[in-house]
Formats: C-alpha cells, sequence, structure tokens
C-alpha cells in the first residue's frame, strides 16, 4: 500500500526556540494506514516533530500537509478556524495523559465530539461506550481521572481522541510515564489500532512494540531524520553509526 | 464612664438599614469586580496581544498602585468639574467593583496560568477553539484553586465598603456616625459597626467554604 498518495506529507520543516533549533529541515512522508514509530535519543527532536503535525507547535520553515490540507505552507500556518478543522482529523496522544481533571472518563471522551462536531449528548455517550469497551474500560465510564491507574487514563486518552473519529494518531511517549507493568495494557489497545489501518505517528521507547508494530521506523538525533526504514532492517543492519550507537544504548539498558 | 449601649439599641433600625446598604453596594461590586477581573484577568493571558495585554496591565497597576479612597473621590468629587455627575451610590458601586477587579484579575490570571498546560494542548488538539478550551476545560478547573484568594478579596472588599460612607451614602458606617453625633457614644457605636462588619464577613467565609466542599465533593480537584 506504500504507493498510495501521502497522508502526512512534510517537506523541509524546520523549527528552533529561540536560537535553539530543534528541527534541521525534515522530509518524511506517512503513507495511509501506515505505523510509523519514531526513535532517538532525548533532546533529538521527536516529540517536536510530532508536535509540529497537529499545530501545537509552530513551524519556523517547511510544508506540512495532512489528510490533503495544508497545516503549514512555507513556514506560513493555517488559519485558527481551519486548523481547529485540521485538528479534528488528528488525533493526539500525551505522555502525561491530559486527561480534563474535572470530567469523568465518558464526558472527557464525549466533550469533543458536543463541542466541537455539535454531536447530541445521547449520541455522543452511546459512541463513548463503544469506544471505551473496546479499551477495556466501560466499567469506568463515570469515574473520574483521578481514581484510575496511568495505564487505565492513558487508554481513555486514546478513546477520547478516538472520539473524534481521526485520520491519524499521534502519540507522543504514550507509554513513559507507566509503571512497568501497565504498559503492556497500553500497547495492546495501540496493537489493535494499528491492526484496524489507523495512521500512526508514534514516539517511544518501546522496541518491541517498534519491531512488532511498525512499518517504518524512522531515527532521528540532533533534530535531523538520520534513516529510516522497514524494523527488520533498522533494528538488525543500520546503515548510520549514530543509529548503532542508539541502539546499543537503549537495548543493552535492560 | 461605664459603657452605655442604649443608643445602639435605640438606633437598632437604621444601623440595619445601613448594614442593607452595605450588602447592597458590596454585592453589586462583588459581581462588577468578578466580571472585570475575569475579563481582564484572561486579557493579561498573552502578552503577544499587546494591545489588550497593555490596557489591562495598566489598568490593573493604576488601580491597585492609588488608594481607593482616591479613586472614590475622583468619581464623585472630581467628575462633577466635567459635568459628570454620577449618583453616590453608582459611584461606590462603580468604584468598589473597579478597585477589586484589578485584585481579582491577578486572582484570575494565576489561578489560570496554575492550570497544567497539557490540560489547554489536549483540548486544542481534539479541534476545540481556544475561547471554547477555556469556557469548558481551564475555568471550571481555575475556579476550584480561586476561591480561597477570592474569599480573601471579598472579606476584604466588604471592609473597604466601609468608605463609601465618605460619599454620603448611608451605609453602615453612615448610619453609624450619626449615631455618635448625636449620642457622642463613640465606642459602643463603633463596636455595635464592627460587629456588623465581623458577621458579614464571617457569613462570607461560611458560604465560600461551603461552595469549595460542594466543587471538591464534585470531584473538581485532582
Amino acid at each position: 500500500m506504500k504507493t498510495q498518495k501521502p497522508i502526512v506529507h512534510i517537506r523541509g520543516l524546520r523549527k528552533s526556540f529561540g536560537d535553539h533549533v530543534v528541527l534541521h529541515g525534515i522530509d518524511f512522508d506517512v503513507a495511509p494506514s501506515q505505523v510509523v514509530v519514531v526513535i532517538g535519543p532525548s533532546g533529538s527532536g521527536k516529540s517536536t516533530f510530532l508536535r509540529c503535525c497537529n499545530g501545537l507547535e509552530k513551524p519556523d520553515r517547511g510544508d506540512v500537509e495532512i489528510c490533503g490540507h495544508s497545516l503549514c505552507e512555507g513556514g506560513q500556518m493555517l488559519g485558527d478556524q481551519a486548523l481547529n478543522h485540521l485538528r479534528e482529523q488528528v488525533g493526539m496522544v500525551f505522555q502525561s495523559f491530559n486527561l480534563f481533571a474535572h470530567l469523568s472518563v465518558i464526558d472527557n471522551i464525549t466533550v469533543g465530539p458536543r463541542k466541537v462536531r455539535g454531536v447530541s449528548k445521547q449520541q455522543a455517550e452511546a459512541e463513548a461506550l463503544v469506544l471505551l469497551e473496546k479499551v477495556g474500560l466501560e466499567q469506568k465510564a463515570h469515574a473520574m481521572p483521578a481514581s484510575l491507574s496511568g495505564g487505565q487514563k492513558q487508554r481513555v486518552a486514546i478513546a477520547r481522541a478516538l472520539a473524534m473519529q481521526p485520520q491519524v494518531m499521534l502519540f507522543d511517549e504514550p507509554t513513559s510515564a507507566l509503571d512497568p507493568e501497565l504498559v503492556g495494557e497500553v500497547l495492546q489497545v495501540m496493537k489493535v489500532l494499528a491492526s484496524e489501518g489507523m495512521t500512526m505517528m508514534v514516539v517511544t521507547h518501546e522496541m518491541d512494540f517498534a519491531r512488532e508494530v511498525a512499518d517504518i521506523v524512522v531515527v532521528m538525533d540532533g533534530g535531523v531524520l538520520i534513516e529510516s526504514g522497514p524494523p527488520e532492517v533498522i533494528f538488525t543492519n543500520p546503515t548510520q553509526g549514530r543509529t548503532r550507537d542508539f541502539l546499543r544504548a537503549i537495548l543493552t539498558r535492560a | 464612664m461605664a459603657l452605655d449601649f442604649s443608643p445602639v439599641f435605640s438606633g437598632c433600625y437604621k444601623l440595619l438599614q445601613g448594614a442593607s446598604v452595605t450588602v447592597e453596594i458590596t454585592a453589586l461590586a462583588l459581581v462588577l469586580g468578578c466580571l472585570m477581573g475575569l475579563a481582564v484577568g484572561v486579557g493579561r493571558l498573552k502578552p503577544e496581544r499587546r494591545v489588550v495585554y497593555a490596557l489591562c496591565s495598566g489598568y490593573v497597576a493604576v488601580i491597585r498602585g492609588t488608594p481607593l479612597l482616591v479613586q472614590l473621590f475622583l468619581l464623585f468629587f472630581g467628575l462633577p468639574q466635567f459635568n459628570i455627575m454620577l449618583p453616590a451610590f453608582f459611584c461606590g458601586v462603580i468604584g468598589l467593583g473597579i478597585y477589586s477587579g484589578a485584585y481579582v484579575s491577578e486572582i484570575v490570571r494565576g489561578a489560570i496560568q496554575s492550570i497544567d498546560r497539557g490540560q489547554m494542548e489536549a483540548a486544542r488538539s481534539l479541534g476545540m477553539p481556544y475561547g471554547t478550551a477555556m469556557r469548558t476545560i481551564i475555568l471550571p478547573q481555575a475556579l476550584v484553586r480561586m476561591i480561597p484568594p477570592l474569599g480573601n478579596e471579598f472579606i476584604a472588599l466588604i471592609k473597604n465598603s466601609a468608605l463609601v460612607s465618605l460619599l454620603t451614602i448611608h451605609d453602615v458606617m453612615h448610619e453609624g456616625q450619626k449615631i455618635i453625633s448625636v449620642s457622642y457614644r463613640s465606642l459602643e457605636v463603633y463596636l455595635a459597626i464592627a460587629l456588623v462588619y465581623f458577621i458579614l464577613t464571617g457569613a462570607t467565609t461560611l458560604a465560600l467554604r461551603r461552595i469549595e466542599q460542594h466543587l471538591r465533593a464534585g470531584g473538581m480537584v485532582q
């Protein structure tokens, strides 16, 4: 399926914070239904790269096109209204979950469809229950976020993003804040999503997940994309020395 | 000299009338102060919107930097020079409200900024416009954090309202001073006035504590 028109199309993406250049011109395409896993040492710009894909960070230069809409063209951002509209199609899952602390689980999931898409309360709740069942938390519909474990919070956060019926899902280190024993339940949900054909961009340190689920593994370092390819190539026969160093460091950690 | 509270008792009705004027003025000023505080507090969140930010910051600087009494006198005695004659009660409400709003705005801004950035990012990444995210996600959470400092501000407002007695407004302070002017019982009457303010501030404290407990019980707090 890799010959299809890309759903995410990035050219010359540059981003700096003050004098510090975080992304030095990234070119990258994601085909529909592809699962892309972005790996690399901390500070390499992975999260910034991902956050540029839904406009949470404003690129300085370059083009970002998603779902056929231009998010950023020559460093010029889309207007607010169009940006909001585009964000409906791009789900985001954060490292720190960011569940709305004052809303119950089901309200966390329905607030987007109701406030943004104008879906009725009844319909939004029906859809939310289906999503909760999918992430295995239908019995927690009326719990408050504070009463959930990290793994449960992240699964709710995934359901919340899915409620907007996005075409692309961005995961920014979704398991990095979790206790080790809770990582599996979140990855499991992500695997199901991948198998259903969701287009996913995942920043993670879970190399087993990358090996098992990714179509493409992207290695970033120092704000550049140093290597990308199928996981079997990247993990067994990387061409770049920096990729080898990084993989050696992370794989011998355990 | 023995204490003689009889002027307080015989003037009891007048004092209560004054107390009700104090409550009216304070309540109206409180509503005005909260509305202004909300608007100005939100207006100071984004320094990059320069004009709004400068106007809001200027307002806070001027109002916090000058005495309330001077502000009230400017409204009541100063504006008539431009033939703007506002009724005393109106001046009292506006003056107290504007004054309180400056302090409330800092409470609002602080509470909003104390909410984790991720809440706004999560809301925006669902496609919510900034205003919707602010109203449905940020402000409800910030409100809970505003309550304790707002309590302080409301109490200060009730006590500061005594200054409007100098604008010929017949609040409890003013009524008390009228009783003193005929009875010469300063100590007794001022004690009675103090008691009235103490009851009003105490009731406010209790009411706010109730509201906070209610919000906490509703799970509004992490």
